[in-house]
């Protein structure tokens, strides 16, 4: 399209808008790509393989004397995510089950504004409620602190019910009627059908919504450092105060310089692969449905 | 045309029938049962049915001829479809609607209270307007019905699915790939699985609801044919908006339409098949089966 009259000018002028938007939204994510990298140089420079083991013991007076292992909170980050997976995901596909299957139309609506409503509140307020209520409980049933990786977990299901309820219920959504009908009409029964026919039929999507979900728990930092302990010790145990990724960026930041600085940044780093390596992942299931 | 049958004589028909159904693999000898043959499979009293406000089908009395093939034909919204689900209660699927009337299958009302729709179901397989196999592989697809009732003995799956397939017409095609997903067959052979599937049932009745309606002409060869041979063992019914259809396959043909917008589809002449498009006795039938409206 050659624009040398007036309405082709702004034809173009548009075009070159849309244009630069488009590219400060990819320059951004390369941007912040590039400046975690380079931030995180020094400490993988000094610190080498250090920084995937255990040992945490950063200087403060002097950064570059201190020792930034992260393992221990690349252990709690995989730990409150599958455990909240564990908890989150089932609960989650079996709520839109419920919304789509078994819920009467009239309140499906009303079910479904609900969840979206859960995934507007924010993460502090849930965190906050995981401090008042669930902490202490936990601590009064394990005769423990409470905080650790239990809480955390049970902290991280509520926050991804809404990623994993509404893509679960757009994947069943998605099946022709035909499917229950042939199911039905074979005499099977309603959990039958359920059960055999249709999670089957939207497995694709509904695994897309455990790993977006995945991807959110990953990445939750507030509402965990809130009830995580934010110890720096590696712990196995579902109450023992252990920290995440996230929780030991936020927790640290404040007074870390030099190298410990850096050595955050390299876990950042770690985090940003680790939800690449779920958005990967994501792709590939999508890929795989269009072959069919 | 029908004999009265006793009502006792009844009862231990179905008593007798009910075990039978028990035991799925008694179907040779119960095929050869004489004494039922003369009677109707199916039949329908005063059949009346709406969704909420609306009638959709009214005093419907028809009578299913065992080991035959029955059309219902009429104009697209006539309540054939509708009526077609009666047989297997698929309507309860459908918020608001009401059935009133009898639907009796071997004599016995499905519509009673604590009626087993499930048995039901199984007794009177359906295949549907568009193929509607699962994505699944062809095996998963005519072993879901099994399954479902508990089997999980492999070799006698494998014997089911294979006679399944066998009685489709659909073995020779897809014997090679049993473990390949159903997706990738054609649309004939699709439908024609559906078909297995529900023949993997062991059902005595099966419901067709226009099965050739989205086939190519040679797709719609080939499932022709195979319900003629299937019309030796089952009872079915069709519906379908294909005249020509209806006259190739169909021993009795029941022709449904509505009287004016918004009153509910009636069945206007019931009969044999090539009495009724030769010498119809309605004159809407006459109209409709040579193409004047519809």
């Amino acid at each position: 399209m050659k624009g040398s009259n007036g309405a082709g000018g702004r034809e173009r002028v548009i075009r070159f808008a849309l244009f630069a938007m488009a590219s400060i939204s990819i320059f951004s994510v390369l941007l912040i790509l590039l400046f975690i990298f380079k931030e995180s140089l020094p400490a993988i420079r000094s610190q080498g393989f250090t920084l995937l083991t255990t040992n945490w013991s950063p200087n403060v007076s002097d950064p570059s004397a201190g020792s930034y292992g992260m393992l221990a909170f690349l252990n709690g980050t995989i730990l409150t995510t599958l455990g909240g997976m564990a908890l989150g995901a089932p609960l989650g596909v079996g709520t839109a089950v419920f919304i789509i299957q078994i819920a009467p139309e009239r309140i499906e609506g009303i079910l479904r504004r609900g969840i979206e409503m859960l995934a507007g509140i924010p993460s502090v307020i849930i965190g906050w409620f995981g401090l008042t209520l669930l902490v202490p409980y936990i601590a009064r049933v394990t005769g423990t602190s409470g905080y650790g990786i239990l809480a955390a977990s049970i902290v991280l299901a509520v926050m991804v019910l809404p990623t994993v309820v509404v893509l679960s219920m757009e994947a069943l959504k998605s099946l022709p009627h035909e499917l229950e009908e042939a199911s039905l009409a074979m005499g099977a029964t309603r959990w039958q059908t359920i059960r055999h026919a249709l999670l089957p039929a939207a497995r694709r999507g509904i695994l897309v919504a455990v790993i977006l979900g995945m991807g959110r728990a990953i990445g939750e930092t507030m509402a965990v450092q809130m009830v995580v302990g934010n110890a720096r010790q590696l712990a196995f145990s579902l109450t023992e105060r252990t920290s995440t990724l996230t929780s030991r960026i936020i927790t640290d930041m404040g007074e870390s310089t030099g190298v410990f600085r850096s050595a955050l940044f390299a876990q950042g780093l770690v985090l940003l692969l680790l939800v690449m390596l779920l958005i990967l992942g994501v792709k590939l299931v999508s890929r795989d449905k269009k072959v069919k | 045309m029908v004999d009265e049958t006793p009502i006792d004589d009844t009862k231990t028909r179905i008593s007798e029938y009910s075990r039978r159904c028990a035991d799925s693999f008694t179907r040779e000898t119960r095929m050869e049962e004489p004494t039922k043959e003369s009677e109707p499979r199916i039949t329908t009293d005063s059949l009346s049915m709406s969704y909420g406000e609306f009638k959709a089908l009214e005093d419907i009395t028809v009578q299913v001829p065992r080991r035959s093939i029955t059309a219902i034909i009429g104009p697209s919204g006539c309540g054939k479809s509708s009526l077609l689900r009666c047989f297997n209660r698929m309507n309860d699927l459908v918020e608001g609607c009401r059935v009133t009337g009898e639907v009796k299958l071997d004599g016995e009302d499905i519509y009673a209270p604590g009626y087993d729709v499930i048995q039901l179901r199984r007794t009177v397989g359906m295949v549907f307007q568009r193929p509607n196999p699962f994505p699944k592989t062809v095996y998963d697809n005519v072993a879901y019905g099994p399954r479902l009732s508990g089997v999980k003995d492999k070799e006698r799956l494998n014997r089911v699915v294979e006679e399944s397939l066998k009685k489709a017409a659909l073995w020779e095609e897809v014997k090679g790939k049993l473990k390949g997903s159903a997706m990738n067959l054609s649309g004939g052979q699709q439908q024609r699985l559906c078909i297995a599937r529900v023949l993997a049932v062991e059902p005595e009745v099966i419901l067709l609801d226009e099965p050739c309606s989205a086939l190519d002409p040679v797709a719609t060869q080939r499932v022709e044919d195979l319900l003629a041979e299937l019309k030796e063992r089952y009872t079915m019914v069709i519906v379908t908006h294909n005249m020509q259809q209806a006259a190739r396959v169909s021993d009795f043909t029941a022709f449904v339409m509505i009287e004016n917008q918004g009153e509910p589809g009636k069945v206007v002449e019931f009969g044999d098949t090539n009495h009724m498009f030769t010498n119809p006795v309605d004159e809407r039938t006459e109209r409709y089966i040579t193409g004047r409206f519809g």
